[in-house]
């Protein structure tokens, strides 16, 4: 990678990445509800129809259902779509399709159709968009076997993992956090794909691990930093990609620190944090010095006045004063 | 509840416009399908053959007269109902009748089933038992043929039941505004599971529905193949000469309950009765034979010679072999060479 910089926003790296994959392979084409003329709910493909044209850049009725299924027929018909669905909660009205077909067809089949399809939604709260536009439900889809699930937090995955999810033969689910588009900051001039297998440790510590991943990775970065100014030395690991889940990363560094803290958007009740609690506890129960604690969304849909979404979700203060408890069994 | 069968039947007492050799492979085919699927219901009920089965027993002759009009590098998108549709296509009898068993020689390696039949030879996209669900698939197929400028035809089957399903109307739109070349095939056998067509739409002209996303429609009566031929030949070429969408709605029956589990509480016998007289396989027999298309010794060669293919087909079932519960996780994820 070449040491030359350039600054950009997290919309402005998910948009490289599209317009780099149009370019690099004529099968490409994006899909999805406003994604043309409006220039992408969230301005993602901005400019993008102007310069491949409506053949490519395909604006589709609100239909999730029918164009998403499209997008696994397209797939098994030899294209690479890229469908985009504006928030995780409207992906419900296709869930028949991701789940029964995407996620189903090539085991039934005996292994003869694969379906080389990318889907990318926004996902999480923090901007007031009310119960129908801002839940966390990528742990949901973590669920099903048949599927990837990559949640990039960074610049450079936000860049980097369209393209590994388009090289991969199997349908790959990307959410994007939507308070992440304008996150602004420095990569590599040459950043390019990015390995999805693995988890990321953000940041080294000795003494507590904080498993996360997409929106709260920056909240959880910021109480490290609170944690270190107390003497905590937090190890903050991304994961990065929740199916598949890259366990090994995460039980290596509970068994290092001994105390775990899971920052997690979603629900507690049967979330993905449930999962990575259990798996610590198979693999590295006698490594564990506290019980494993989760910093989760409050379990209601999310409100619409700002106080009480900001009480709904993970925050600083939160992260931080669960850490303490883990190390030092107080506040 | 009795089909308006329309124009298609007033041509019947016309001479066929078929000659000796096709007739005979219209009628052979339908046999097969008849006399595969009367083989299944009997190993049903021995037990070789487990899960949901869903016969097509009456409706031969809409997989038959359709198939006709597809090409070999056309895509099928079929239901949970689709025996008779692959076999009409050219999937060998002995892999689906492996399937059925659920062994490895199965056309999809016994995973499927007989409500997901998968065989990419032969372009057949399965076997979907979700009702409705196949319709954007086949949109999406034929968006790939558009977008790499092929000009094939994606037949996609469905019976009426889908029609009250959301991805009906959602599909529809979306083949309609983009001009796709998709051929919606629908099977109007009157009853969406137990449920009568006028008892789950509130309008039940079918054709009326299609025409509202400006997809041309037309009915066909589905108990005769010549009249499915002719109507999806003519669609078929519609299609695949950039005329975009085509509709067709199969009016046809089928005497067999839903499925093996299915006491069949909600029709008259006498209704079913009615039907039988109308049975493709039956009437076309009639009808060549009369026109002096076909003897009595010309049905009893294909009667052995089907006779002879579906005990092979069993033999090739029963010889099969289970899937090595070791490779149990294979095929969740594609597996890369190296």
């Amino acid at each position: 990678m070449s040491a030359e910089k350039i600054r950009l926003t997290y919309r402005e790296a998910v948009r490289a990445a599209i317009r780099e994959a149009l370019i690099r392979d004529e099968r490409v084409f994006l899909m999805g509800e406003d994604v043309g003329r409006y220039g992408g709910c969230f301005a993602v493909s901005r400019g993008l129809l102007d310069e491949f044209g409506p053949e490519r850049i395909r604006d589709t009725p609100l239909s999730e259902s029918a164009f998403v299924g499209a997008g696994i027929g397209a797939a098994m018909g030899g294209a690479r779509p890229i469908v985009e669905i504006m928030t995780v909660n409207f992906s419900l009205l296709a869930l028949d399709q991701i789940v029964n077909n995407a996620a189903t067809i090539l085991h039934m089949s005996g292994g003869q159709f694969n379906i080389p399809l990318v889907i990318r939604m926004t996902t999480g709260a923090g901007r007031q968009l009310a119960a129908q536009h801002s839940h966390s439900l990528e742990g949901w889809y973590a669920h099903i076997p048949g599927i990837k699930v990559l949640t990039p937090a960074t610049l450079e995955d936000a860049r980097g993992m369209l393209w590994t999810a388009l090289e991969d033969p199997d349908p790959v689910l990307i959410f994007e956090h939507g308070s992440l588009y304008n996150m602004e900051g420095e990569i590599a001039a040459d950043a390019g794909a990015v390995d999805i297998s693995r988890a990321a440790i953000r940041r080294a510590g000795k003494d507590v691990t904080l498993i996360t991943y997409g929106g709260t990775l920056f909240k959880t970065l910021e109480a490290a930093e609170e944690l270190a100014r107390d003497g905590i030395e937090a190890e903050v690991i991304d994961l990065r990609t929740l199916r598949p889940l890259d366990d090994e990363s995460f039980v290596a560094s509970a068994a290092r620190t001994h105390r775990v803290v899971i920052v997690d958007e979603g629900w507690r009740s049967g979330s993905i944090s449930a999962e990575i609690t259990a798996r610590i506890v198979e693999k590295a129960f006698y490594d564990l010095d506290a019980p494993v604690a989760r910093v989760c969304s409050a379990e209601v849909p999310m409100p619409y006045p700002k106080h009480l979404e900001d009480a709904a979700i993970p925050q600083v203060p939160g992260i931080v004063a669960a850490a303490r408890r883990v190390v030092r069994g107080h506040e | 509840m009795r089909h308006e069968t329309g124009r298609t039947q007033k041509n019947k007492r016309q001479r066929l416009a078929v000659d000796r050799e096709h007739a005979l492979h219209l009628l052979r085919e339908m046999l097969r399908i008849r006399r595969f699927e009367e083989k299944c219901a009997e190993l049903y009920a021995a037990t070789k053959i487990r899960g949901f089965l869903h016969l097509y027993i009456g409706e031969e002759a809409v997989a038959v007269g359709a198939m006709q009009a597809l090409e070999p590098d056309d895509a099928i998108v079929s239901t949970y109902r689709e025996h008779g549709h692959a076999l009409a296509r050219g999937v060998p009898a002995a892999s689906l009748m492996a399937e059925m068993y659920g062994k490895v020689e199965g056309c999809s390696r016994g995973r499927g089933g007989s409500m997901h039949i998968f065989d990419a030879a032969t372009r057949f996209y399965g076997g979907n038992a979700i009702v409705g669900g196949g319709l954007p698939l086949a949109v999406g197929l034929a968006l790939a043929d558009k977008l790499a400028g092929r000009s094939r035809v994606t037949a996609c089957f469905f019976g009426e039941g889908a029609v009250a399903e959301g991805e009906f109307h959602e599909s529809m739109n979306l083949a309609a505004l983009w001009d796709l070349p998709v051929l919606f095939c629908c099977e109007n056998n009157l009853y969406a599971m137990g449920t009568a067509l006028a008892r789950s739409e509130s309008e039940t002209d079918l054709c009326l529905k299609a025409a509202s996303f400006e997809v041309p429609a037309w009915p066909v009566d589905g108990m005769d193949v010549l009249a499915v031929e002719k109507a999806s030949r003519r669609a078929a070429m519609a299609v695949r000469c950039g005329g975009g969408p085509h509709f067709l709605e199969y009016r046809t029956y089928r005497f067999r309950a839903h499925s093996m589990y299915d006491p069949e509480l909600y029709r008259d016998k006498q209704e079913v009765e009615e039907w039988k007289k109308r049975d493709p396989v039956t009437t076309f027999r009639a009808r060549i034979e009369a026109q002096g298309l076909m003897t009595a010794e010309d049905w009893d060669r294909i009667e052995k010679e089907i006779a002879e293919e579906i005990a092979r087909a069993i033999e090739f079932a029963e010889a099969g072999t289970w899937e090595p519960v070791e490779d149990l996780t294979r095929f969740v994820y594609s597996e890369r060479p190296g």
